[in-house]
């Protein structure tokens, strides 16, 4: 397989966290909260503590991938009124602002409804550098990665414990920015305890992808990482945060624990 | 064309971690439920404890105040009442077969959730139903159904807390306990190969219906088949015998709502658009910015805002039809049948007697119409009080 002929800013920053001898932090927060305005100035704030990528959600009505935390602050999201084409206004009003590269993750239905083509180059313009769409498993992406790559957008891959070896390489094929492994085999949510496999089916992701591996779902705390510290390269927390923002702290304190 | 789509509606629009359980399931249609072993303990299943086949009874009165030849398929004479059972007994089975302990499944009504209920308890398999919270409230009977039957019943109070909610919060469970739990899905939604499955499950009502038409009028093919819509599975159960044959009209019946303008209604392939929802491509009630939108219909088991793909791909092709009733258009004929045929049927089904007796001459006098009856009224007792009294109100 080949690699792409383009680098990929996500990519980019991963490896130089990588290269500063530690994992690349990916925060997520779902666009529109705490709230509409407080939102932009949450994700400034990531920027500047220590986000090495950051992650901003799509609300979308019905998450069939997300655990209540996350679901309930989409849910809010979406009652501000916040809309992928609002989003991407946003960004593109503070492109240039942000230094971290952006990944959108949302569920299918409302890029669709936007229409692929006309997402892409509006992305583009405003500065987004890839997607994570949990409900597109690789049997239904080949019109939107074609789309995706012929504007220079990364499509990340979600794995997970019960992806077969055979599953992990066609991902690992023609994945871009990073693959991001799935630490539970459930919904998103923060977690005391990973499960005892993940640490060996991430030895094997690690030894299948050629770009980075990033763990996400259930993740609160830089602890639970040791066991796994060889096999990735960054890390993704969503729920933890939010309940850390709810709790009325600051993301910069989120960000220090990392540090 | 992908084996997982109808034409351009269908596939596999779900997390990576569902994958496998969806190829271990393909694997188990095409090993156990294709066997010899399956089809013989499923028909036995069918006919002794669901009571099939069901009746096909030719409506005397409202075939001479219509002028046509009424016949309706009478799924609400099945235990539990109605055709959710057809399907639940087969994935029940299946389940069994599989050697998955639990089962568990998404209810709007609570029709498809008793049904399951059914199927676990007399299978001995552990069961669980997710329920909107709001549809917990105004369905209470069935949940206490359920829960006599030893069913777990848990309110979802995400989203709109109806149906679709319920659908999410399943498809979650099933993420995490895919090694031991089989999704017993109500309709024919969801990823490939359920609304194949259900589709598959369901078709012996459209089956009997065509022999029992053949013996008792000795013609070979009915003018129309007519079904309510809401997954669709009642439909697809009666339709997909006719598909191939040209000459019968295949209509299907969707929920208008109130009808005035700007009402929810639940008239997905009627007034939706394509999208994707619950795993497949289909046509759904959703916003400019895909959000999906709230559903409505006096009959809870229409009340959802999406639909089937096969029938979405039924009327791309324009190989069906789907029209929409109202509210009141259905109570009407719910009144109708009990009057003057004597049976009670599901609000449900009744979208299907309105669309017949309101569009007579869509059809030409004699002509031989089959109607599914998909489930009986009693369920609806509750709800037929409230608009008698706003009938007499105003
Ligand atoms: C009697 C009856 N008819 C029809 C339906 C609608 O479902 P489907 O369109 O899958 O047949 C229901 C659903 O609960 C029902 O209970």
């Amino acid at each position: 397989m080949h690699a792409p002929a383009r680098t990929s800013a996500i990519e980019t920053a991963i490896r130089k966290a990588n290269a500063a001898g530690r994992k690349a932090l990916i925060p997520y927060l779902p666009c529109g909260f705490p709230d509409v305005t407080a939102f932009w100035t949450e994700i400034e704030s990531l920027d500047k503590n220590g986000a090495d990528v950051i992650e901003i959600g799509v609300p979308f009505s019905d998450p069939a991938a997300d655990g209540p935390v996350i679901e309930a602050a989409s849910q809010e999201c979406l009652e501000r009124g916040v809309t992928l084409a609002k989003i991407l206004e946003g960004l593109k009003a503070r492109k240039g602002a942000i230094s971290a590269p952006i990944v959108l993750m949302g569920y299918l239905n409302p890029f669709h409804q936007y229409g692929f083509e006309r997402f892409a180059a509006d992305a583009v313009a405003a500065g987004v550098s890839g997607c994570i769409i949990p409900d597109l498993p690789m049997e239904e992406s080949d019109e939107i990665k074609t789309i995706f790559k012929a504007n220079g957008l990364d499509l990340i891959p979600l794995v997970g414990l019960n992806t077969s070896v055979e599953r992990l390489r066609a991902y690992a094929s023609d994945a871009s920015g990073f693959a991001y492994f799935v630490s539970v085999l459930g919904t998103t949510g923060d977690r005391e305890v990973l499960p005892e496999e993940v640490s060996a089916k991430l030895k094997v992701a690690k030894g299948i992808f050629t770009v980075p591996l990033a763990l996400g779902f259930g993740i609160k705390s830089p602890d639970q990482l040791a066991a796994f510290a060889e096999s990735i390269d960054a890390v993704i927390f969503g729920s933890a945060l939010i309940r850390h923002l709810r709790e009325g702290k600051s993301a910069a304190s989120f960000m220090q624990r990392w540090k | 064309m992908k084996k997982s789509y109808f034409g351009d509606f269908g596939g596999q629009f779900v997390p990576e971690l569902l994958m496998p359980p969806l190829f271990e399931l393909e694997k188990a249609i095409a090993e156990i439920v294709h066997g010899p072993e399956f089809q013989r303990r499923f028909a036995e299943l069918l006919a002794d404890y669901v009571g099939r086949p069901s009746p096909l009874y030719r409506c005397p009165n409202l075939s001479a105040d219509t002028g046509l030849n009424i016949w309706l398929k009478r799924e609400d004479l099945n235990h539990t009442g109605a055709h959710k059972i057809n399907n639940t007994m087969g994935q029940a089975l299946l389940a069994r077969m599989m050697g998955k302990p639990r089962i568990i499944a998404e209810t709007g009504a609570g029709q498809h959730g008793v049904a399951t209920a059914t199927a676990a308890a007399m299978m001995g398999l552990e069961c669980v139903v997710y329920m909107g919270a709001v549809d917990v409230a105004r369905q209470a009977h069935n949940v206490r159904r359920m829960e006599l039957l030893g069913t777990t019943v848990v309110a979802v109070h995400t989203g709109t807390k109806t149906l679709k909610d319920a659908t999410n919060q399943a498809f979650k469970d099933w993420i995490a306990n895919q090694r031991t739990t089989h999704y017993c899905i109500g309709s024919v939604v969801g990823p490939h190969p359920f609304p194949t499955l259900v589709r598959d499950f369901q078709s012996v009502i459209g089956r009997e219906a065509r022999s029992q038409f053949a013996a008792k009028t000795g013609g070979d093919l009915p003018a129309a088949v007519v079904a309510c819509v809401g997954g669709g599975s009642n439909a697809m159960g009666l339709f997909h015998e006719f598909v191939p044959h040209a000459s019968v009209r295949i209509i299907g019946v969707e929920a208008a709502g109130s009808g005035e303008p700007g009402c929810y209604h639940s008239a997905s392939l009627c007034k939706g658009t394509p999208g994707i929802l619950h795993g497949a491509k289909t046509q759904l009630l959703q916003d400019a910015d895909g959000q999906i939108e709230p559903s409505h219909s006096i009959a809870a088991g229409l009340d959802y805002p999406g639909t089937g793909p096969e029938h979405a791909a039924l009327k791309a092709s324009g190989r069906a039809t789907y029209v929409c009733v109202n509210d009141a258009q259905a109570f009407a004929a719910f009144k109708i049948l009990c009057r003057r045929e004597g049976i009670i049927p599901a609000l449900e089904s009744s979208h299907a007697v309105a669309y017949v007796l309101d569009n007579v001459s869509a059809f030409a006098p004699g002509d031989h119409v089959i109607i599914n009856l998909s489930g009986r009224g009693d369920k609806d007792l509750d709800i037929v009080e409230q608009l008698l009294k706003a009938e007499q109100k105003g």
